[in-house]
């Protein structure tokens, strides 16, 4: 896109009760990204505009929304990746309750967090140093990358278009952080039990629609929820630890 | 028209309120409930997302895991160097020697920081540390220290309220600080949180800046808040120009690029393609800085033999170098300094040690770090000045409220060394949690002025009932154009006094500010009420400047080139504001005890 093209934007605007795509026409300057753009709007059009937004460089996953219905980051879509002419459409985050315009409310995520287990670091060797090495914690830096935008559940179709699941389904994002305590060197903390009762792992099917969407491309089905998976498994569908469970009277 | 109702006001009430959740309001708030206190954390965004998050290089601390030579007292003496002396001793004193224990607490919360090969955390090379003593997580330390420290407090049962916006402080009669009132952003309601103690933790200023690489909430709130209710502001004045933010394209000017490109072996040249620093050695740091490009080149890997290379003087230096190297011509073809670490590294080194600058030039600008070189400079990033503080219990000059982080002034002197914020939040916030938390055990029940409250009300919803005033979105834009241009990197008397002039015009034009739409979420709204922090936060730094006839760290006089030792070398300015009235007095910068003065006497000092 060349410079001072004016662009098309059709943005949804409304409360958690009604709403409905207004047409903006607005410039937008060489280099821009979608939440430029946004922000002219606001600056220009409609001052009352609501949007969420921190950083604008891709590192704390505020500016969430669906743009041209693809789950992405305003900050992170350059203007040039649109022909020329087109309408851009953006409206907010389907998953989540709308409060305005852009901004939905996210708290489900807030409230699985405060249920999510903590670690319990093993204290440190005789020599008063906790080692780790950097090729075992290769893995656990990948799934600290997540910049919580809540793209991965959004999209994630357990509970896009099943609210009824959210009270038993942690969701992508989570199953990162039950992958991280899992795998960390010094974490003394077994989180199975958690990862399959609390946080629902079992009803993933694996069908990757959060790792397509997370902009930090963390593959959070491949190397978080398939081995998260593995490990529950080995705990829970283990004949051995199954009978000794029974005997036991544990779950 | 919006209105009012003071019988239906929300109201809360704890021991200790933190406002502001980024790295040192959560550290407080940590410490507060580890203290006992019931604690409440009040933050403008959504948890998570405070400025604190973008911090990419690391947390500087004398673990002396790289370099056993390294301890706190070096580290001490760096940050006394780098800051020109103008910063409080103590508060250096107590960040050095407790950095690293904080950085070790951390890790057993969960942080998962880079290695070295015996497995103990690794220390990377930063601007004016004489050893490699960042403790870091490739180029996204922030987000890793926000995270630990958000979980951390979340596993608490910390009391979080999110997208709360304070307005003003609460104050008894005796003036102590009783609490604070502020409104949802969702809903536009209003709320009052009665406290025993109140710590700020509001972080910086630099969106009061066109070109700054901080988000929209740095906005002054605390220094305003503290300010407004009587506390003393320090050192307002030196504001840090990072050397290199991104200058192309247009849209992303200014947002960071980490000193762990140069820390990494990345080079600063000019459109000649020369290595320009070596022209801007001050003579403060000729005896430890490399002259040639060969012993810079060997000091990455031998510190005994080699001299630091000139790239990493503290960043007061490189920025003003860059803007010279630009001003004489000699920049890149956006206005910047080119940044090289591709003809110096492997394309594989530098996706491991700096992945997020990957990501962020290839996806923001096009640009592929690892096969062309970046162009970059100078961006508005830290308020040194700040809230002036007790170094040992961070209680501010007024009962009831204490400061800790980029709100707090002191630490940094006049210049802060990059790494040294992350331990400030770390070190400060700890102290700030505990301290308050120690306050309230002996206050008695807080007692809030319900006139006080009414009157908060009724200026907030001002600009929601004005018909017809100014766009408050052109308002911020004049600002921010306003302190760019007259109170930028490079000041003079002339441009300060009209910068003065046009903050009283912009000041007047607030209060005509109108926002159009409804009370909820209203973007243009919460502007015109943040605006107000900025102005007073805004005439601060430029009064402060105009004042001090001398150039030395974060604040550079045309007028007055040279630094003046003996006399603005040894004072702080001190701003207050009284009923509206905008007052700076100097006052005698505290004295460090012989035992440290020792450190500074061999070699130049």
């Amino acid at each position: 896109m060349a410079s001072n093209d004016q662009v098309t934007v059709e943005l949804w605007r409304g409360d958690g009760k009604e709403g409905q795509f207004v047409e903006y026409k607005v410039d937008a300057m060489e280099g821009e990204v979608v939440l430029d753009v946004v922000h002219r709007i606001q600056a220009t059009h409609a001052n009352d505009l609501a949007v969420r937004w921190n950083c604008k460089a891709g590192k704390c996953g505020s500016c969430s929304a669906e743009i041209n219905g693809k789950p992405s980051l305003m900050c992170m879509t350059r203007m040039s990746t649109f022909e020329p002419g087109t309408t851009i459409t953006i409206s907010p985050m389907k998953t989540f309750p709308v409060i305005k315009d852009l901004v939905t409310d996210v708290s489900f995520n807030y409230e699985v967090a405060k249920k999510v287990p903590s670690l319990k670091i093993a204290p440190p060797g005789e020599d008063g140093v906790r080692r780790m090495y950097q090729k075992d914690i290769d893995r656990l830096q990948e799934y600290r990358k997540c910049i919580e935008c809540f793209l991965c559940q959004n999209v994630c179709h357990v509970i896009r278009d099943h609210e009824e699941n959210k009270k038993a389904f942690a969701g992508p994002r989570f199953f990162l952080r039950f992958a991280e305590m899992a795998m960390h060197p010094l974490n003394t903390e077994d989180v199975r039990t958690a990862a399959k009762d609390e946080g629902g792992i079992g009803f993933c099917n694996i069908t990757k629609c959060c790792t397509e969407v997370c902009p930090e491309h963390i593959k959070i089905t491949d190397n978080a929820i398939i081995p998260m998976k593995e490990r529950v498994a080995d705990v829970h569908y283990d004949p051995i630890r199954w009978i000794g469970r029974k005997i036991r009277g544990k779950k | 028209m919006a209105q009012f109702n003071p019988t239906d006001i929300e109201t809360h009430e704890f021991d200790v309120i933190v406002i502001g959740a980024g790295g040192a309001g959560l550290r407080a708030a940590i410490e507060s409930l580890a203290s006992g206190a019931s604690t409440a954390l009040i933050c403008k965004s959504l948890l998570g997302k405070a400025h604190t998050v973008m911090a990419e290089g690391g947390i500087a601390a004398a673990m002396g895991n790289v370099y056993p030579d390294d301890n706190w007292k070096v580290h001490f003496r760096d940050t006394m160097r780098g800051g020109k002396f103008l910063n409080n001793w103590r508060m250096a004193q107590l960040h050095a020697q407790e950095t690293p224990d904080r950085v070790l607490e951390l890790e057993e919360w969960g942080a998962v920081f880079d290695r070295t090969e015996d497995g103990r955390i690794l220390q990377r090379d930063f601007g004016g540390h004489r050893f490699a003593r960042l403790a870091h997580v490739g180029d996204r330390t922030g987000l890793e220290m926000i995270r630990t420290l958000q979980q951390r407090a979340v596993s608490l049962g910390t009391n979080v309220f999110m997208e709360c916006t304070i307005l003003s402080l609460l104050q008894d009669d005796s003036g102590q600080v009783v609490g604070a009132m502020g409104y949802w952003r969702e809903t536009g309601k209003f709320v009052v949180f009665k406290a025993k103690a109140t710590i700020l933790a509001t972080g910086g200023i630099g969106k009061s800046w066109k070109v700054a690489s901080n988000s929209w909430e740095c906005t002054g709130d605390g220094h305003a808040l503290a300010a407004w209710a009587g506390a003393d502001l320090i050192d307002m004045e030196f504001i840090q120009f990072h050397p290199t933010g991104m200058v192309w394209p247009p849209s992303v000017r200014g947002i960071l690029v980490t000193e762990g490109v140069r820390g990494d072996g990345g080079t600063l040249r000019n459109s000649d393609g020369k290595r320009f620093m070596f022209n801007y050695i001050p003579e403060m740091f000729r005896a430890e800085t490399a002259d040639t490009e060969e012993e810079a080149d060997r000091w990455y890997n031998d510190k005994k033999n080699a001299r630091r290379t000139p790239d990493l003087l503290p960043r007061d230096e490189v920025a003003r170098a860059i803007n010279s190297e630009i001003k004489a011509g000699r920049g890149s073809p956006h206005g910047g300094a080119f940044l090289d670490i591709y003809s110096r590294r492997t394309p594989e080194y530098i996706r491991r040690r700096l992945p997020s600058m990957y990501h962020q030039f290839k996806e923001l600008a096009g640009v592929d770090i690892t096969a062309e070189p970046m162009e970059v400079g100078p961006t508005c990033h830290y308020a040194m000045g700040g809230v002036r503080v007790d170094p040992d219990t961070t209680a501010t000059t007024i009962p009831g409220l204490f400061a800790c982080g980029e709100v707090a002034g002191g630490m940094h002197g006049s210049n802060r060394l990059g790494g040294n914020s992350l331990g400030d939040l770390l070190v400060f916030g700890r102290r700030a949690g505990s301290h308050a938390a120690q306050f309230a055990t002996s206050a008695s029940a807080p007692k809030a002025s319900e006139s006080q409250i009414s009157q908060i009300a009724k200026e907030a919803l001002e600009p929601l009932n004005r018909e017809g005033g100014e766009n408050p979105f052109d308002v911020l834009h004049n600002l921010q154009d306003t302190m760019q241009d007259l109170v930028g990197i490079i000041r003079k008397e002339s441009e300060l006094s009209e910068a003065l002039s046009k903050l009283d015009e912009l000041e007047e034009r607030r209060k005509k500010a109108a926002a159009g739409g409804n009370i909820q979420y209203n973007t243009g709204w919460h502007h015109a009420i943040d605006l107000k922090a900025q102005l007073t936060v805004s005439k601060a730094a430029a009064m402060s400047a105009l004042a001090r006839k001398e150039s030395r760290g974060g604040h550079t006089r045309d007028d007055y080139p040279a630094r003046d030792d003996e006399g603005f070398g040894k004072i702080n300015h001190v701003f207050r504001w009284n009923d509206g009235t905008a007052t700076l007095d100097p006052e005698t910068l505290p004295q460090m005890p012989p035992e440290l003065a020792e450190l500074f006497e061999e070699g130049t000092h």
